[in-house]
């Protein structure tokens, strides 16, 4: 009786061990994004349809990704003319804008081969994972840097993506810029667009 | 009468170039407009254009197999480092100039006129293109304002000036535009719509290995013409310092805010 115990006892921990690790990502930069790039390729490769997909890279995007981080960015000076209120629909409707951009980006990839090359860390805040997307017959390569904030070192969140260069983050920032310079400023012409973009 | 509009413009792109000309100027990823409204128009026509022409070009090639594809690419990449050579050289970038010369020689005679690419193996590293535009940005010349022209898409004051400067520096375009040396030597190779075939190839060949991922920001823009800008301003800004975005100690003010709260 206590062997049956014991051994009940073995298989509980060590199933709870491996959904901690399943749910839990690493605190090294580098193989936190190595996780996340293995995660995302599982899910790209398989045969769910591109909803699903999209759904379960959204999943992984809200645990690895500072939304609400990119979306203060994103909405530059700005932030501080709006209201409280506007600014919980901006944080709603700015991570619904995000998911699907983000999945609908990755989505269009099947197999995609990412290599992690390294690591480099720019300063107490940040990490900069590189990464190389393999060239394929029809596309060549891509360097995809990963901008990793690591200012709570056990919980490293990706903050923007650099893809030969050019920061996605700053080019988002620039284009909401441009629609409120060409609004009057008006934040709902903002929310319209983005929320045009989701129901798209 | 109809040479005015366009000596104005000539005139009023390099009395701006020459106004922001300062050595001390730090390359900036942002630029004023020079004409929105027009600059969204002339993109529009641009990407209708892509649609019926380039892109279906672009298609076409990229049905071709892949060594074909991959020979002309090395062709036309192999002459177009000539124009890189000559800017290496006005940037004062010696070890630059030498590395590209190399990659030119070993591949324009192992390589067989450029079609392979052997100097890669032999530890010549393909480096980035160099233009005209971006040894004025290693000189100091500011950005300037941005626009976009037809056909050839977005620029700024400086770049613009740039492609003019191209042409007097590209040894391609000198000789093949240099009827004399035609003359002297009688090879049609030399004769002037050759250059054109040249940066049309060029073109097809950025445009074919481009598909997807410009079909993705159309997609995944809210501004697609702000998104063009940004992208095209900040990859002009990385070419001049020779250093990716993320190298650069950029202006993280925002992020700094967001930390802080």
């Amino acid at each position: 009786m206590k062997r049956i115990f014991i051994s009940f006892l073995l298989i509980l921990i060590i199933s709870f061990y491996q959904n901690i690790k399943a749910f839990g990502y690493s605190s090294s930069p580098e193989k936190f994004i190595s996780e996340i790039i293995d995660e995302a390729k599982l899910i790209l490769n398989s045969q769910d349809s591109k909803e699903t997909k999209a759904e379960k890279l959204s999943v992984i995007a809200i645990k690895t990704v500072d939304v609400k981080g990119i979306g203060y960015y994103t909405l530059g000076k700005k932030r501080k003319e709006i209201t409280e209120d506007e600014m919980d629909k901006y944080n709603k409707v700015f991570e619904s804008y995000f998911l699907k951009s983000f999945t609908s980006r990755l989505t269009d990839y099947s197999d995609p081969k990412i290599t992690v090359l390294s690591a480099e860390k720019i300063n107490e805040k940040y990490t900069i994972v590189k990464s190389m997307l393999v060239k394929t017959d029809k596309k060549p390569e891509v360097k995809i840097d990963w901008r990793v904030y690591t200012k709570n070192p056990e919980n490293p969140l990706i903050r923007d993506l650099i893809i030969e260069g050019l920061s996605l983050a700053r080019t988002q920032k620039e284009e909401f810029s441009s629609i409120l310079s060409s609004n009057n400023n008006d934040i709902n012409a903002l929310f319209t667009k983005l929320e045009e973009f989701i129901k798209k | 009468m109809r040479l005015k509009p366009i000596k104005t413009f000539v005139l009023t792109l390099a009395f701006s170039l020459f106004c922001s000309f300062n050595s001390f100027a730090e390359e900036k990823y942002t630029a004023n407009e020079c004409f929105e409204k027009l600059s969204r128009g002339t993109l529009k026509f641009n990407m209708a254009l892509d649609n019926a022409i380039f892109k279906p070009i672009a298609k076409g090639y990229r049905a071709l197999p892949v060594p074909i594809r991959k020979g002309s690419s090395n062709f036309v990449g192999n002459l177009r480092s000539l124009l890189t050579f000559s800017n290496n050289i006005l940037q004062g970038d010696f070890r630059g100039a030498t590395n590209t010369a190399s990659r030119f020689v070993v591949n324009t005679t192992v390589g067989i006129l450029g079609i392979f690419d052997p100097a890669t193996k032999m530890g010549f590293e393909k480096k980035s293109r160099e233009d005209f535009g971006q040894t004025l940005g290693v000189w100091g010349a500011e950005t300037g304002c941005y626009f976009v022209l037809p056909i050839l898409g977005p620029t700024t004051a400086r770049d613009a000036v740039g492609m003019i400067g191209n042409v007097f520096v590209d040894p391609v375009y000198q000789v093949t535009h240099n009827t004399e040396t035609d003359m002297v030597i009688g090879n049609d190779n030399l004769q002037e719509h050759n250059y054109f075939y040249y940066k049309g190839a060029d073109a097809v060949d950025f445009r074919s290995k481009n598909i997807e991922s410009i079909e993705s920001l159309q997609n995944n823009s809210i501004d697609f013409y702000a998104s063009v800008k940004s992208l095209y301003l900040q990859n002009r800004a990385q070419k001049i310092s020779n250093a990716p975005i993320a190298d650069k100690d950029q202006d993280d003010s925002d992020w700094e805010e967001i930390d802080n709260q």
